[in-house]
């Protein structure tokens, strides 16, 4: 795996697909978090 | 319907033609275009002439947005949306009306651009039954799918930046067909060009089909 | 003007109230459940595989070396990304049927994780073409249709943020939804006869004689990239659930104080007679 040919887009392909859909996962989860508080717990029946 | 699209197109172009800001407005801004694309490229008169099909159908769009960005504004003011709805008119014979006055605007800018580009680009003519046709064909394409997408930002503060945005990937299959007819016509090989006319015409039929559909959820919805 | 936080009868914040025992026990402030954290389980473990198999164990291409390895992110990317758009508009068409927030909500969350499909494709594409053909991008029509539907998908998700009354929102959004997959059709086929036309050296596309420990990784990407792709639609829905939730209370709160606002107003306007 060290010694990969075309190494650098291989780590920035997968790198910046990790960190895309990390930080998109965090947010969304951070925005359900802050969403949560507002709202009744009768419309938010999925636990 | 058709009675009802009558009634809306004469009531658009009516209303076009005594504001005057397609032909004081629009139609120098289209020509506008063309020339800043003389600048843009080498006014190496080759360049331009090859170029000619493309740099006619983006300047062509690029007005259409202004023409149906108008066309939206008619409705907006002040209990227009309201009278439409309770007239009584069929929304698809309004949708067709104001498609069908946008088309006759945009041809009549398409007429002006073709004598500029034929000018100022050197293009010769030839062809001239694809050009006729494939332009009438993209004309009905653009002026129904801009028709139902104007309705779509109608109303909203941010009509002028949303319609393009919106409109222009979904035209994008219209200017690769009308530029690729227009190419293949100019060139003397109007067979290659055909199918590309038979492509818009299907576009054109599709939009106009689904503008036809949905215009009245969206005279409701809104 | 600040928006006071809804509470319970109780006058404790909704979520909180730990010290309420003898009442019905408070729902998690989150978007989890038993389902969702299983699934991101699935989805942890996947990626897991999908690292082994893309990044160890499968062998580099014949002719693109190591920069096949890209493709097994980036075909499944696009795969689901096609996906979400499909889910979009469905979702569009049962919302003009049956008016229900729950679909307006899945058209909206299924295009906000495609878009975010659709930078990922386009980025792995890129990175792919550079070693390759010695470009970041060439005008094919796979990366140009990408790059037309992500221009239709950014359109879509600014015109669900407009600030209109939501139904006529919904609307317009549903209508411009249910066009997605017709126009990305249209799109994609005009695309690809254009650019047929232009006899390019034809692309090293990843062929049907892919085998062997290459398709395996191809296939933990497909599985993999899937599970991530369900677990945040879940979590993304769940989010726009709640907004539309959110809004309505914010509508009902609005409504309720106007018209104390009114019944005081006509008590003011009454005591000087």
């Amino acid at each position: 795996m060290i010694a990969m040919t075309h190494a650098g887009y291989i780590a920035a392909g997968w790198g910046g697909a990790a960190a895309i859909v990390g930080a998109y996962a965090v947010w969304v989860l951070r925005r359900g978090r802050a969403l949560s508080r507002q709202v009744p717990p009768e419309e938010r029946r999925w636990s | 319907m058709w009675r009802d699209a009558a009634l809306v197109a004469g009531r658009d172009l009516r209303v076009e033609l005594r504001s005057r800001v397609t032909t004081n407005q629009v139609a120098p801004f289209s020509v506008l275009v063309l020339i800043l694309f003389a600048f843009a490229l080498d006014p190496d008169r080759q360049l331009l002439e090859r170029l000619a099909s493309g740099l006619y159908w983006t300047a062509v769009l690029l007005a259409a947005l202004l023409a149906i960005s108008r066309s939206a504004a008619i409705d907006e003011a002040d209990g227009v949306r309201d009278a439409l709805r309770l007239s009584g008119l069929d929304p698809a014979g309004v949708f067709v009306g104001k498609a069908a006055a946008v088309a006759a605007v945009l041809l009549g800018l398409e007429v002006l651009l073709g004598v500029g580009v034929v000018v100022l680009y050197g293009v010769e003519l030839a062809g001239a039954g694809l050009v006729v046709l494939a332009g009438v064909a993209a004309t009905v394409a653009v002026a129904a799918t801009g028709t139902l997408y104007g309705a779509l930002v109608s109303g909203l503060r941010v009509r002028e930046t949303l319609l393009p945005l919106l409109l222009l990937p979904v035209l994008a299959p219209v200017l690769i067909g009308a530029t690729r007819a227009f190419e293949a016509a100019l060139a003397g090989v109007p067979a290659d060009g055909w199918p590309w006319c038979g492509l818009l015409a299907g576009l054109a039929i599709l939009y106009s089909v689904a503008g036809a559909l949905a215009y009245g959820t969206l005279l409701e919805g809104s | 003007m600040t928006a006071p936080t809804p509470t319970t009868a109780t006058g404790t914040p909704y979520g909180a109230g730990a010290s309420d025992a003898t009442t019905r026990p408070v729902a998690p402030v989150h978007t989890g459940s038993r389902a969702s954290r299983v699934l991101g389980g699935l989805a942890l473990g996947s990626i897991v595989l999908l690292v082994l198999y893309g990044l160890v164990w499968s062998p580099p291409d014949a002719e693109m070396a190591d920069s096949v390895r890209l493709m097994y992110i980036h075909v499944p990317a696009a795969s689901f990304l096609y996906t979400g758009c499909f889910i979009t508009t469905v979702a569009s068409a049962l919302w003009l049927r049956r008016r229900t927030p729950g679909w307006d909500a899945l058209a909206g969350a299924s295009a906000e994780i495609s878009l975010v499909f659709a930078a990922i494709t386009l980025g792995t594409g890129s990175l792919w073409g550079r070693p390759t053909w010695g470009t970041y991008w060439t005008w094919d029509a796979r990366l140009t249709s990408t790059a037309l539907l992500t221009a239709l998908l950014i359109g879509y998700l600014a015109l669900r943020r407009l600030d209109v009354d939501p139904t006529a929102r919904s609307t317009r959004a549903a209508v411009l939804g249910l066009l997605l997959v017709p126009n990305v059709i249209i799109v994609n086929r005009s695309v690809e006869w254009w650019r047929s036309l232009h006899q390019q050296s034809t692309l090293v596309k990843l062929d049907p004689t892919i085998e062997g420990q290459m398709l395996v990784a191809l296939m933990v990407g497909f599985l993999a990239v899937g599970l991530v792709f369900t677990w945040l639609l879940v979590h993304r829905f769940r989010v726009a659930w709640l907004e539309y939730q959110s809004e309505r209370l914010d509508l009902d709160l609005a409504l309720v104080e106007r018209r104390a606002e009114a019944g005081r107003a006509s008590e003011a306007g009454r005591t000087p007679a």
